[in-house]
Order: structure tokens, then sequence, then C-alpha cells
């Protein structure tokens, strides 16, 4: 891999909460443009890692964090470094979908009102272009104005991620979201990542190793807080070259 | 598998048993709350006519309404909770958003909780030492005081508790949209837990409107049409406890009747309440 296709890059990570060492000496390079997975057992650590990336940590007393993360040549965990940038610039999905208690409309302008002054055109065109990405545009143009509660569980983790995209993040961090879905949802999220892959660096945490296998280029293993092993998804399927990730990987263990 | 039946009769044994307590203390406490009903409107409904809603209470033995005592009740409760509700709003909002780490907030809420459960004439006490013996007279700002010192504890409690249903997963998705904190709970905490909120609010408007011993030496009484909230007035609690007591039975009646406009005040709130909640939760 070459250092400038590298997005994220981490350094001698760990993380606690409180007095428990969740993350331990994690480095990982994270490729850009690129589907990378987390996998492992629960509470490998996997998505305490994702959250670090845009220090959602930050919004709960007790937890600290040593190491570096380098994005863009600046490290992410500084304190002086702009959280809400920082957050623009890497968008986050969710286990569980959250639609805000507002229109459909309203869900996806949110986070661009946050940086932006568009007119109404252009705001309309940019919801229109989040959605459409999302694969969500045809089943809901007609109904803008309705309540994001009051879509499927698929349809709101799509526009989960339209309100993502339409802030126009590099990074997109997808905390196993399709953990909460029916298959056919789920097949429609994987098939997005897939597009998305074009335009963002991916990161996506998951309990579903097919699902890994299928979306991502690369997968990093994980396991009590320790990155076992990072690499080619299609090598890490086939070929482990450690005897935990196999034994993961082939369900003896998990 | 064996089926044992003396273990099945008996587990159904235990289920009628403890059903037919639990109906029955829901009979129980249906049964005097619609004897409490069935009596104020027995001895209210016919006192109530136009002349309830225009005639101010009179001395005995002579005709009249309640007209003074409605306005001082609705005047005092207005003001009531346009202090509590704001202080008390923002004050839940510090708890339940702002609040997670130092001493401020655990102190705030038990000290809300003891304000909470003081006994009201306690808070008309204090408020006659702070704004009635300094000052030299009874007044009606006094009484507003003491009833918003009652509104405060239950909208702080209300907001809390209705901020922190609101999912953190809903904060956190919009904390990772780059929302500033404050932001979040403006836009997407409020709006989440409005309904909620908005029901505190107003059942604490329905527990003040029946306030009285607050109202007793703070706003004191006043026989007479008066909207100067620098002097003493009259409110219907308050009215109902002296003609109540009084020997005289023109003024009993005007008493009952007050007692079941009260009550038909706090129902409806209740009832407004109940569907804001409703309404909102639905969709």
């Amino acid at each position: 891999m070459m250092d400038n296709n590298i997005k994220i890059d981490v350094n001698k990570l760990n993380f606690y909460y409180g007095k428990f060492h969740a993350i331990k000496d994690v480095n990982l390079k994270v490729p850009s443009k690129k589907v990378t997975a987390f996998i492992g057992p629960s509470g490998c650590g996997k998505s305490t890692l994702l959250r670090i990336f845009n220090r959602m940590y930050d919004l709960y007393p007790n937890m600290r964090v040593e190491g570096q993360i380098m994005m863009d040549g600046r490290n992410v965990l500084d304190k002086k470094e702009d959280l809400n940038m920082l957050r623009a610039k890497v968008g986050m999905v969710f286990q569980k979908p959250t639609p805000f208690p507002m229109s459909i409309y309203d869900n996806v302008a949110f986070g661009v009102k946050l940086y932006e002054k568009l007119s109404k055109t252009e705001m309309d065109d940019r919801v229109e272009w989040a959605l459409q990405k999302a694969a969500l545009w045809n089943e809901v143009k007609d109904k803008l104005g309705q309540n994001g509660a009051s879509l499927s569980g698929g349809q709101q983790q799509r526009l989960c991620i339209a309100r993502g995209i339409a802030v126009k993040p590099e990074v997109l961090l997808l905390d196993e979201p399709c953990s909460a879905l029916d298959p056919i949802s789920t097949a429609k999220v994987e098939e997005l990542i897939h597009e998305l892959k074009a335009d963002y660096t991916t990161v996506i945490v998951t309990h579903n190793m097919q699902q890994a296998a299928r979306v991502s280029d690369y997968t990093a293993y994980m396991y009590l807080g320790e990155l076992i092993e990072f690499g080619d998804t299609d090598m890490m399927f086939t070929k482990p070259s450690r005897r935990e990730t196999e034994d993961y990987i082939t369900g003896k263990f998990g | 598998m064996s089926f044992n039946n003396q273990l099945y009769f008996q587990r159904r044994l235990v289920n009628v048993i403890n059903l037919s307590i639990s109906m029955f203390t829901v009979v129980v406490a249906l049964f005097f709350l619609g004897w409490i009903l069935y009596t104020l409107f027995l001895n209210g409904f016919h006192g109530i006519s136009a002349a309830t809603f225009t005639k101010m209470t009179p001395p005995p033995g002579s005709a009249g309404g309640l007209v003074n005592a409605i306005m001082g009740s609705l005047l005092m409760v207005s003001v009531a909770t346009l202090i509590g509700t704001p202080v008390g709003i923002l004050a839940g909002t510090y708890l339940a958003e702002f609040g997670q780490t130092g001493w401020l907030a655990p102190a705030t809420r038990f000290i809300n909780d003891i304000l909470l459960s003081a006994p009201s004439i306690v808070i008309g006490l204090f408020v006659y030492e702070l704004a009635v013996h300094s000052v030299g007279h009874f007044s009606a700002w006094a009484g507003a005081m003491a009833l918003a010192l009652i509104v405060l504890p239950v909208v702080v409690r209300t907001t809390e508790n209705m901020l922190q249903l609101v999912p953190s997963s809903l904060r956190e998705a919009a904390a990772a949209l780059g929302a500033p904190q404050w932001k979040v709970v403006m836009m997407i905490s409020y709006k989440a837990a409005r309904a909620g909120i908005m029901t505190g609010v107003l059942l604490a408007i329905a527990r003040v409107f029946g306030e009285t011993a607050p109202l007793l030496f703070t706003a004191l009484n006043n026989q007479f049409w008066s909207t100067n909230m620098e002097g003493p007035m009259s409110s219907l609690a308050v009215i109902i406890f002296q003609f109540a007591m009084s020997p005289y039975k023109d003024w009993h009646d005007l008493a009952w009747s007050g007692a079941l406009l009260i009550t038909l005040f706090v129902l409806g709130l209740n009832i407004l309440a109940r569907s804001m909640f409703k309404n909102n939760s639905s969709n």
C-alpha cells in the first residue's frame, strides 16, 4: 500500500473506559476510497475503535484516549482540532436507524444546514442528490414532508446514510448498519456500500463475517481490544496468517 | 415430559387470587373517585349560573358569584406558570443534557426533590417572610411567587425525565453530523420530548390551580374585583376554604360551585395533556 493512499493512519492507539483498557496498542492504516471491515467477537473493541475515528467518546465522561490518528496530515485526537469540522468530514451511521423527529426532507437537510448556507433550490437539489445516492429517492420523493419515523426500518437506515452523505464527507463510518435490518434491506444497503466506494473511504463494523467478505476490500480482525490481523479481505478469508483469525472465521470460536 | 396437574391448578389458583385482589383495589379507588365527583356535581352544579361568572363574592345573605376569585386564580396561576416554566425547563435541560460530571447536577436534583415534596404551607410561609412581611402587606405577586415555587420542581422533574427518555443514539447521530451540543438540544432533544414536557407543564398548572395553603398568607383574599398584583387578591381555593368554614348556607353553595369549577378545570387540563401526549407518541 502506498502512503498517499492511506486515509486514516492509526498509531499506538490506546483507549480506556474509566479503568477498563478497551483498545490496546492498535496500529492500522485505513486505505483511501476502499471498504475496510472490522470483525471480531462481541466486546472486542471494534465499535469502540470506530467511534474514536470521529471522537464520539467526547460526549461522555471518564473516557481517555492515547496515541495518534492521522487524517490528511492532522491528528484528529488533538484537543485543539475542531470537533465539528472533523465530524463534517467523517460521517457515521449507527446500528439502529436514528431518524430525527422531523420530516424526511429536514432529516437530510439537517447536517447540510450546519455547514452551508444554501438557497431553497440548492437545498432541494442536495436533498434529492443525497437520497438518490442512498437509493431511497424513488421510494420517498412523493412524501418528503412525512415524518422520518414513518418509514420502514430499512428505509430509515438508508435515510440515515443519505443524511450522512448529504454533508459530503470524505469518510463514512458504519457501525453494524445492517444488524437491525431484514435480508432484503441488508442487500440494498450492501449494494449501496459498493457504490459509495468510488467517492468515500468506508469503514464498516460487522458481526457478520459473510457480510465482511462480501462488501470489504480489507479486513481487520480484533480480539479483546487488540488488532490481531489486518489485510486484504480475500487473503484473510482464504489464507489467514494468524491461527486466531482462522479459528474465528471458520467458526471454531466467537 | 409429564404434565403435573397439581402444579397447573395451583398456578391458576394463584393467578385468580392475584387478579381478584388487584381488580378489587381498582374498584375501591374508582368508587371513591366517582363518589367525590358525584358529590361535587350534586352540591355544586345547581349553584352554577351566569351569575357565577359575572358577580363578585357576596356578603352573607345576598346573592353573588365567583368572578373575582376565578380571575384571581387565573391571574396568579398564569404568572406562576410564566415564572416557573422557563426556569424549570432550563434547569431540567441542564440536569438531563449537560450535568453529567461534577457536583452541581446531583446537588440540584437533591434540592429539587426536597422542593417537590415540601409541604405547600411551608412554601407559603417562606414567601410570606420574603415578600409579605418585608413589605408589610399581602400581594398577588407573593401568591404567584409561592405558586411558582410549586410549579418549578414539577417542571424540572418532568423535563429531566422526558429528555432522558430521548434515546442517546439520537443525540449521538446529531453530534456525529457535527452539530454542537446546544443545537442537538434545541433541534433534536426538545423536538423529541416536546409533548412530554408540555404535559408536565399542564399537570403542574393543574396542581397549583387547587393550591390553598401557599395563598393563605401571601395573596390572602379579596371580596372585591381586583387585578392589582400589588394588593391582596381572591382565588377559588381560598374562597372555598373561607366559605366552606362559614356558617352560611349560600356561602356553602358557592364553595361547592367553586370546588366543582376547580375539578372541571383540572380534569380538562389532564385530558388535554393526555391527548397531546398520545397524539405525539403515535406518529
